[in-house]
């Protein structure tokens, strides 16, 4: 009875119905709390690339006090009516860089909340095997950057895959993206070990990753002009003030 | 896990669990019979886990609870099964509980189960599980194949476990994270090797040598 192709039917029928339905009730049961720890791995993202989350620092909190997030378009025109956290850069990437949805965060001062200390971008791009993404954190000139932070899915471990390490993210810290009003980013040169102090646009590269390397030039050229025409407004409105 | 310790004190009643011969199904696969240094399965994430010791305690945990509960799962079913598609019956209990386990690190610790990424999921192909399931609880009753499946997860863990503590201690000059080095006043720099796979495959090579002598092993 055992052997037979009708009880083999059954049977495999049967377990997969099974381990279908435990499946399907623990994803369901659990989803409500993953979504909780990518929602709070995202704030920290963001929060990283303008202070240092020691342990302990209660994210959600230091987030919800000083960060303020709303949704620009390409040509710098506040969008109402959508939630910055809902915008999901990945599907924005694939649309024109006029049709995107551009979440700008904004870190304002401990001691006066109207006064704007950093501004934040997202950045979603490709590097050598599979999509790269992270944040910008730029100082209130909109031109100094305080600090990124980079992910990768599937960059080589070693070489391309140190973008998400703190000594490579580090060597952006205190570059310029403007120059004068014209955006210039900043590159990532080929090869490893020279000083580039002193130029204000440029990074040492990473040995044996250049083309990673590659992605990211890219990725914050294309990200950051999608931003030029709000920055700009941003800045006469400084200028105004 | 609460039905499957149910399971083990109904087992009790019947036959003492703990009985010499039972207790062989532990203690064997943590020296012996070991899955790592002497079957020399599962290095894989041997090698890829054992960087820092919270991540490789939580991937022998997570690999417990798959051998064991998988294990008497299969014993359970052991009698019903069709022969002619038992591996993929087996494959699907695995998967389903590896899923389980991953979907409740991504839920409770969701750090560590970034750290791990896929290698809990390729638990599902850890030559330990099937292995397990195929020789032992495929023919045997439910308690001892508990056992069998504790027994084969610790002795597992408890490679995994000395891997990192080496490689956590030389590479990162750490353990659990606590930079013990540091706290004594002394400056450390880490032992880049340490940090990589090829640290693993020295420590795995140095563990089965020392076994080895320990246990009088020679090479027929």
């Amino acid at each position: 009875m055992r052997q037979s192709n009708l009880y083999i039917l059954l049977y495999a029928a049967g377990i997969t119905i099974v381990c279908g339905g435990l499946l399907a009730l623990a994803s369901e049961g659990l989803k409500e709390r993953q979504q909780a720890n990518i929602e709070l791995e995202r704030k920290a993202n963001i929060l990283s690339t303008v202070m240092n989350i020691e342990d302990g620092v209660n994210v959600a909190e230091v987030y919800n006090k000083r960060v303020k997030s709303y949704v620009v378009d390409f040509n710098g025109n506040m969008v109402d009516g959508v939630d910055a956290a809902s915008v999901n850069v990945e599907a924005e990437y694939k649309k024109a860089p006029e049709k995107r949805l551009l979440p700008v965060y904004e870190f304002r001062s401990e001691s006066n909340p109207d006064k704007l200390e950093f501004i934040v971008v997202p950045v979603h791009g490709f590097g050598l095997w599979d999509k790269i993404w992270g944040y910008v954190a730029l100082q209130a000139d909109l031109n100094t950057v305080q600090g990124v932070i980079f992910q990768h899915k599937g960059e080589t471990p070693g070489l391309g895959a140190r973008i998400a390490s703190e000594d490579i993210q580090n060597r952006y810290r205190g570059k310029k993206v403007f120059e004068g009003n014209e955006l210039v980013s900043v590159v990532m040169m080929k090869g490893e070990g020279f000083d580039y102090s002193d130029d204000p646009h440029k990074v040492d590269g990473m040995s044996g990753a250049t083309l990673t390397g590659k992605g990211v030039n890219n990725m914050l050229k294309d990200y950051l002009s999608c931003y030029v025409n709000y920055f700009n407004k941003l800045k006469q409105q400084q200028a105004g003030v | 896990m609460s039905t499957a310790t149910a399971e083990a004190v109904v087992e009790k009643k019947r036959e003492p669990l703990l009985s010499k011969k039972n207790r062989k199904l532990i203690t064997h696969p943590l020296d012996i019979n070991n899955p790592i240094t002497v079957q020399v399965l599962g290095i894989c994430s041997a090698l890829a886990v054992t960087t820092q010791l919270k991540p490789a305690f939580i991937m022998a945990l997570s690999l417990m609870v798959v051998t064991a509960s998988s294990n008497v799962v299969i014993s359970l079913m052991r009698n019903t099964i069709p022969s002619r598609i038992r591996i993929i019956v087996q494959l699907a209990i695995v998967a389903t509980w590896v899923i389980l386990v991953d979907q409740v690190l991504k839920a409770y610790v969701y750090d560590v189960s970034k750290q791990l990424s896929v290698f809990v999921g390729l638990i599902i192909t850890n030559c330990i599980v099937m292995g397990r399931l195929e020789a032992f609880a495929m023919g045997n009753p439910v308690g001892p194949s508990l056992l069998d499946g504790i027994g084969n997860g610790m002795g597992y863990g408890v490679i995994l476990l000395i891997i990192a503590f080496f490689r956590e201690l030389l590479g990162s000059g750490a353990l659990f994270g606590f930079k013990i080095f540091e706290a004594i006043g002394l400056h450390y720099t880490g032992n880049g090797l340490m940090l990589l796979p090829a640290g693993a495959c020295i420590i795995v090579g140095i563990i089965i040598w020392v076994q080895r002598y320990l246990n009088g092993y020679r090479e027929a």
